[in-house]
């Protein structure tokens, strides 16, 4: 019977699936206190600072759950699965759950509250963004965060090989082999590794090689030859010119370490991590960043261009309105303007056209930014119900590419594969 | 007794019902029963699932039989009184008491194949650097020195605890006839250990069986790019918490479950077979 019981304990700590029993949920209807959970990030810090104002201002008392990205995730999950009422309002990512939490109905329809008031005006938030956080129709969420992937280079070190800046991607890898080659130790290129980490940055060379995920059917195109040419080359270029010890792990901390440490030429990743590059605090590099918009391939410069993260009202809150009052607040054009100010890329047009807004940041970056926004696409990984899932599927093409492996092979496996979760998805 | 009904058999509960159905993406979205086929999925998958019993078994019983030698060789090291002792016990002690998830960064760091500390030192004493947690094949044996790094001292405290309750007159006795050390501690010390031992397999065999923080800490969701550190337990994470499966998350538990309960029945039954 101990046995039992110790083997009981083992299992309930080992990952209860299911024990997520209500957690709370004791609001009374419109209650004064409102319960907003948000995700580790720069836009948190800086609208923090300012929650004493909406206090104030309206009297309610705001009580901030804060959580890292993955955290965050799965607090949700047991959360919203137990139609807990302890969160009002919630920050997330969109690309990654939109689809699945729209649903499962764990979001409040904010379709008629948009439309509501003309001054705060929905119609100013950029279209792309806008068009993750509507599920069938319904406006879901409000963007907060865009991003968009771009090229970070090393000034000196280019100066020193006489290039200038790479606008293909054949100018791309020739520049890392050189720089690489100039100076060991330097790594001419690197970005994420993990098959699912770097599938969000691995897109924009899709893209820009002439591939997708899948087509307007629904069916899988990541065996295509555009796809398998991207693949090779994005593989190769980490494989070839990436650091001395190849690692199949690197999420953007890691890759962005090797950069801070001027261990790498060139870096993709997202524009809304420049400050990782550009403090001095952070980098050791900061006086040399350069930023560029993403290079183009076979079809043109295609990078990403996302609502990185929203904000929504969860479906079983008791103080719905509430919520509603703290995000028009948050997303307010005053409110988007100020943390633009403090660097934080945001989702309304009006303000990206004021050049306030853009003042702090490096001015290479924004223009870089400006043309990425004209050819970028609204999301950087598959938009499909089991987003990790399929992040798994398709990253490993490239981590086979990486490791020296037969990336067309893992492609069509890849493709094979990734079919069969979309058909799983369809019934 | 309401107590042990609401957290223990409540959720086995409904994780058994869960493993029997077809819940996906939310467990308040209507889902069917599916009879046994999660079960014959889970047991008929040799890319995930077999392959995530191996590595918990590897990873377990890895651990366990370089933890219970060097916490062996400890526990005699610091049984008889020695001068400077007292820091000693200090020092090997620091390990247990730092958090898992710390525990885990720090090795990450000092891991990083590129600008890690461990493969700088290689670099003076002129050994090329190491993958460590970065390629497939030396994953699961640098998890496992974190491991034995980290539990090596509970698995001390418990023996010494069994030696400093030993009698000293078998040993004596031995020492009298002319037994050397080695002689000694082979047929008097261990043997009478013996319970104090299983003790302690069981206690760091479960605890390693379960483990997730250092694992996921270290190689994140699927256990990597190849899934080379996913045990049952990272599996059944990633099935529920990423792909949102949650019947097949529940039936992997429960055999995860039944194989827990079947290596304990194991253990006990060699322990009672040996004391008859």
């Amino acid at each position: 019977m101990r046995i039992a019981a110790v083997a009981t304990a083992t299992l309930l700590t080992a990952g209860m699936v299911s024990a997520c029993s209500s957690g709370g949920g004791g609001d009374k209807a419109e209650s004064t206190t409102l319960n907003v959970t948000l995700a580790n990030h720069v836009w948190t810090d800086s609208l923090k600072k300012r929650i004493p104002d909406f206090e104030k201002e309206t009297g309610l008392k705001v009580v901030v759950n804060q959580l890292s990205e993955d955290q965050l995730a799965d607090s949700y999950k047991v959360k919203l699965n137990a139609g807990s009422a302890d969160v009002d309002v919630m920050m997330y990512r969109p690309l990654q759950v939109g689809k699945l939490f729209a649903a499962s109905h764990y979001f409040v329809d904010l379709t008629k509250h948009v439309s509501d008031d003309a001054t705060w005006n929905w119609s100013d938030f950029q279209p792309g963004p806008v068009s993750i956080t509507t599920y069938q129709d319904k406006v879901v969420g409000v963007p907060i965060v865009t991003e968009n992937e771009i090229l970070y280079y090393r000034k000196d070190l280019l100066q020193k090989a006489g290039l200038s800046v790479p606008t293909t991607m054949d100018e791309l890898q020739a520049a890392a082999k050189k720089i690489k080659e100039q100076n060991p130790g330097v790594a001419g290129f690197v970005s994420r590794t993990q098959a699912s980490a770097g599938v969000t940055q691995f897109s924009g060379f899709l893209y820009s090689f002439g591939g997708d995920w899948m087509d307007a059917d629904g069916t899988s195109t990541v065996g295509t030859d555009a796809a398998k040419k991207a693949y090779a080359y994005y593989g190769g270029l980490l494989r070839d010119y990436g650091p001395a010890q190849v690692n199949t792990d690197m999420s953007w901390p890691e890759a962005m370490a090797l950069f801070q440490q001027g261990k790498a030429a060139f870096e993709t990743d997202a524009s809304s991590l420049y400050d990782n590059l550009a403090n001095p605090e952070k980098s050791k590099v900061s006086d040399q960043v350069g930023y560029a918009a993403f290079p183009a391939g076979p079809a043109g410069s295609k990078p990403y261009n996302v609502a990185a993260w929203a904000l929504g009202i969860n479906s079983a809150s008791k103080n719905q309105d509430n919520a509603w009052k703290f995000i028009k607040w948050a997303t307010s054009p005053e409110m988007t303007l100020a943390l633009q100010e403090e660097g934080n890329s945001g989702a309304r047009t009006s303000v990206w056209e004021n050049p306030a807004a853009t003042a702090k940041f490096p001015a290479e970056l924004v223009k870089a930014i400006a043309e990425n926004g004209k050819n970028g696409i609204g999301y950087d990984r598959p938009l499909v119900l089991s987003v990790a899932q399929a992040r798994e599927i398709v990253g490993a093409p490239f981590v086979a590419a990486i490791t020296g492996g037969d990336s067309n092979a893992a492609a069509d496996k890849a493709n094979t594969e990734f079919q069969s979760l979309l058909d799983s998805e369809k019934k | 007794m309401i107590f042990t009904i609401l957290l223990i058999a409540f959720p086995l509960g409904w994780t058994i019902y869960l493993s029997f159905t077809d819940s996906f993406g939310s467990v308040r979205a209507p889902f069917d029963f599916v009879g046994f086929d999660n079960y014959v999925t889970a047991l008929t998958d040799t890319s995930r699932f077999w392959p995530a019993v191996l590595r918990t078994l590897i990873f377990t019983v890895g651990a366990l039989a370089f933890e219970l030698v060097a916490g062996m060789a400890i526990a005699l090291l610091l049984w008889r009184p020695f001068k400077g002792q007292a820091w000693v016990r200090v020092v090997v002690l620091l390990p247990f008491v730092a958090t898992p998830v710390a525990i885990a960064m720090m090795w990450r760091l000092i891991f990083d194949p590129n600008i890690g500390f461990a493969n700088q030192v290689l670099g003076w004493i002129g050994i090329p650097p190491q993958p460590w947690f970065s390629s497939p094949e030396t994953t699961l044996p640098s998890l496992i020195f974190v491991d034995v790094w980290e539990f090596t001292p509970m698995i001390a405290i418990v023996l010494l605890a069994g030696l400093t309750a030993l009698s000293d007159e078998p040993d004596e006795a031995a020492r009298i006839d002319g037994a050397n050390a080695w002689q000694r501690f082979w047929l008097v010390t261990l043997p009478l250990m013996r319970p104090v031992v299983l003790v302690a397999i069981m206690l760091r065999a479960i605890d390693a069986l379960k483990t997730f923080d250092l694992l996921y800490t270290v190689k994140g969701q699927g256990g990597g790019s190849f899934h080379e550190a996913e045990t049952l337990n990272i599996y059944a994470y990633t099935l529920s918490f990423q792909y949102n499966s949650f019947g097949l998350a529940s039936a992997v538990l429960i055999l995860f479950f039944l194989m827990v309960l079947l290596s304990m029945w194991l253990l006990t039954l060699r322990r009672k077979e040996r004391t008859k």
